[in-house]
């Protein structure tokens, strides 16, 4: 349910607040130690960031896809990694379960996870499996009441702190396609779970990704996911969509925040006897950044209205997915550009977010798989 | 500065686990916006400015809230007085953990004197035995309301209190005075004051946020009350600070006193 302008407003002011005082401050800190201090995850477990989109029913905020994204336009204003620490609660961690799960399972993971007692962690990508997600090989055998999981998997968010592990495995050999795949929820203290070392990264430092590796891991089969074998990719597909209006979110208050420190830093820094900003071509960027920023924020808020009012989002959520990963890496480029020498330096932490929003183009889908899914769903559309 | 006292009573009343504490709140101009003066210079802008619960309000709600969470206290009451949008800065009282709140609508924000007159209105309908308020609202800066709360109510007073503790039946309070801290045990029922580093206020939670819209808030009038808030001070002009030109640097010892003294003249 949409909550009221007052308190969606409290919301709103809360997490900016929190933001501002607690997390800018640690932006640098944390990238330098590559990890987030777990006094400030107690802080965001007490102020309930990790149950904004888990139903009330289990603990959460329930809230509704445009609220949750105003959340987002105030939680993206810092370092992604920050946001990298409830972002697998708040998506692709819980909606497996959310989307998909039996009541024992939405009754036994969500309010843990809505709390952020326990950590959650989305595992599809594989070292041969990345965009062509049907074509993972981890397999799922049965044995008896229990299923018996070999294979690895790669760049799993949250990994290192997981403590439930959404698998996508083969529960049905590879000529039977994606109607092979199932998903199971796996929790990390088990036997048979192997967590790599983190990755060293381009950016995101403090957000730690690893390989998950499972040798003759044994789930009870009540582990699987909506308690049927063969509808993992489709509960994959629906959690990925889910989570691109989100992640569209994240850009959008990313590059609004990069805009005000380039704006700040052009209105101040003199050169030729005046301030930066009075040049045209320095207020052209401004500009630009500023125009694609708005239309990203509007597609956002527009497409997340229409999720919550039942329409179809899928092409929507891609185009949002599309465009403002896109759009924040242009903004960025342009960050750099517009501060200059100080710019390229570590101090000014505007080469660290550069680095940082490239993965959005990336991560939860890329930019041309998301162009895939447009244009195809496009030409379904004309056909019909 | 006449308000720096603080008064002691002998007949002590002790303490209660029951205890009500009342906390008066004001909504002011958040801390974070630089303020303009209106064109026609009859006070300060508002229009479409961003408001905020006064910060050491917040820290009197704090402080409530941890002797509540101490078993110190049963209930914490939140008040305003002032116009309608008062309601909203309450409610984030009520999301930090406040149990209810009264809001007292005026169009205008009262003068020091009528807000300490509603209050003890209040204070007679509730009776609390701990009213807690910040220092000063970051507004008018006026710092007068606690103390002539605690005069209209002949209760205990004090002020700029850095440290409040209940032990044995009384308030134990540290003041920060101009000379140094000042430690006073205070007989209830009693008025304090807040400074800065008494506590830092908690975040209202989301969810609580989401629950506090299901709280009790009643509402209130001065003529319920029966107290008269018309404004006995007269605003005759509001203007910004003169703007400070930059200064100069000067090279040597010799011409830092020769400026002094010819031109600041202050030497």
């Amino acid at each position: 349910m949409a909550l009221d302008e007052a308190t969606l407003g409290q919301l709103r002011e809360t997490v900016r607040r929190f933001v501002s005082e607690r997390l800018i401050p640690l932006e640098a800190q944390v990238a330098e130690d590559d990890v987030v201090p777990e006094s400030v995850v107690e802080e965001m477990r007490a102020l309930g960031l990790f149950g904004l989109s888990i139903p009330e029913a289990y603990g959460g905020l329930g809230l509704s896809m445009f609220d949750e994204v105003q959340i987002a336009f105030e939680f993206g204003r810092t370092s992604p990694a920050f946001r990298s620490v409830i972002g697998t609660n708040n998506g692709i961690g819980s909606h497996g379960i959310i989307i998909d799960g039996t009541e024992t399972q939405k009754n036994h993971y969500l309010p843990r996870l809505a709390s952020g007692e326990i950590i959650s962690a989305f595992a599809l990508t594989e070292p041969q499996s990345g965009s062509d997600a049907a074509s993972i090989s981890t397999t799922a055998r049965r044995e008896g009441n229990e299923y018996v999981i070999n294979g690895t998997k790669r760049y799993i968010t949250n990994a290192p702190e997981a403590s439930l592990f959404t698998v996508f495995a083969r529960t049905a050999p590879k000529t039977e396609g994606v109607k092979g795949i199932s998903a199971l929820l796996v929790e990390g203290d088990i036997p048979g779970i192997t967590i790599g070392p983190w990755d060293r990264k381009m950016g995101q430092r403090g957000a730690h990704t690893a390989d998950v590796t499972f040798t003759d891991c044994r789930v009870s089969a009540d582990a699987l996911i909506s308690g049927a074998e063969g509808v993992g990719f489709k509960t994959a597909m629906k959690v990925l969509d889910r989570g691109r209006i989100h992640i569209g979110a994240v850009c959008v208050a990313t590059a609004e925040r990069l805009i005000d420190d380039s704006l700040r830093y052009a209105m101040e820094r003199q050169q030729f006897g005046q301030p930066i900003a009075a040049f045209q071509l320095i207020q052209a960027m401004l500009a630009d950044s500023r125009a694609e920023a708005y239309a990203a924020r509007c597609m956002v808020e527009e497409t997340a209205r229409r999720r919550d009012s039942g329409l179809p989002v899928v092409t929507e959520a891609s185009c949002c997915k599309l465009f403002c990963a896109e759009m924040v890496g242009r903004v960025a480029d342009r960050a750099v550009q517009i501060h200059g020498g100080a710019g390229y330096m570590a101090e000014y932490g505007i080469e660290r977010f550069y680095r940082d929003v490239r993965l959005f183009r990336i991560y939860e889908g890329t930019s041309q798989i998301q162009q895939l899914v447009i244009a195809r769903n496009m030409m379904r559309e004309a056909g019909e | 500065m006449s308000f720096g006292q603080s008064i002691i009573f002998n007949e002590i009343q002790g303490v209660s686990h029951q205890m009500k504490i009342l906390v008066p709140i004001k909504r002011v101009i958040d801390a974070n916006i630089k303020v303009r003066v209106k064109s026609d210079q009859s006070g300060v802008e508002l229009n479409n400015v961003k408001m905020a619960m006064n910060p050491f309000c917040e820290i009197a709600v704090e402080a409530a809230l941890r002797l509540r969470e101490a078993g110190e206290a049963e209930e914490v009451i939140v008040v305003c007085a002032g116009p309608a949008n008062g309601k909203e800065t309450l409610r984030t009282a009520l999301a930090m953990g406040a149990d209810r709140a009264i809001h007292i609508e005026s169009e205008d924000s009262p003068e020091p004197l009528a807000v300490a007159k509603l209050l003890k209105a209040v204070v007679e309908r509730e009776k609390p035995g701990l009213v807690i308020l910040g220092k000063q609202a970051i507004d008018g800066d006026n710092n007068q309301t606690g103390q002539m709360l605690s005069a209209l109510l002949n209760w205990s007073l004090g002020t700029f209190i850095s440290r409040l503790s209940v032990e044995d039946g009384a308030f134990h309070v540290t003041r920060e005075v101009d000379g140094g801290l000042e430690n006073l045990k205070l007989s209830g029922p009693a008025v304090v004051t807040v400074d800065l580093r008494l506590n830092e206020p908690r975040y209202a939670s989301l969810p609580n946020i989401m629950k506090a819209k299901k709280k009790p808030m009643e509402e209130l009038t001065a003529a319920a009350l029966d107290v008269d808030i018309t404004p006995r001070l007269t605003v005759l002009k509001v203007e910004a600070p003169a703007s400070r030109s930059a200064g100069v640097r000067v090279h040597d010892a010799a011409e830092l006193v020769d400026k002094l003294k010819n031109e600041a003249k202050v030497i």
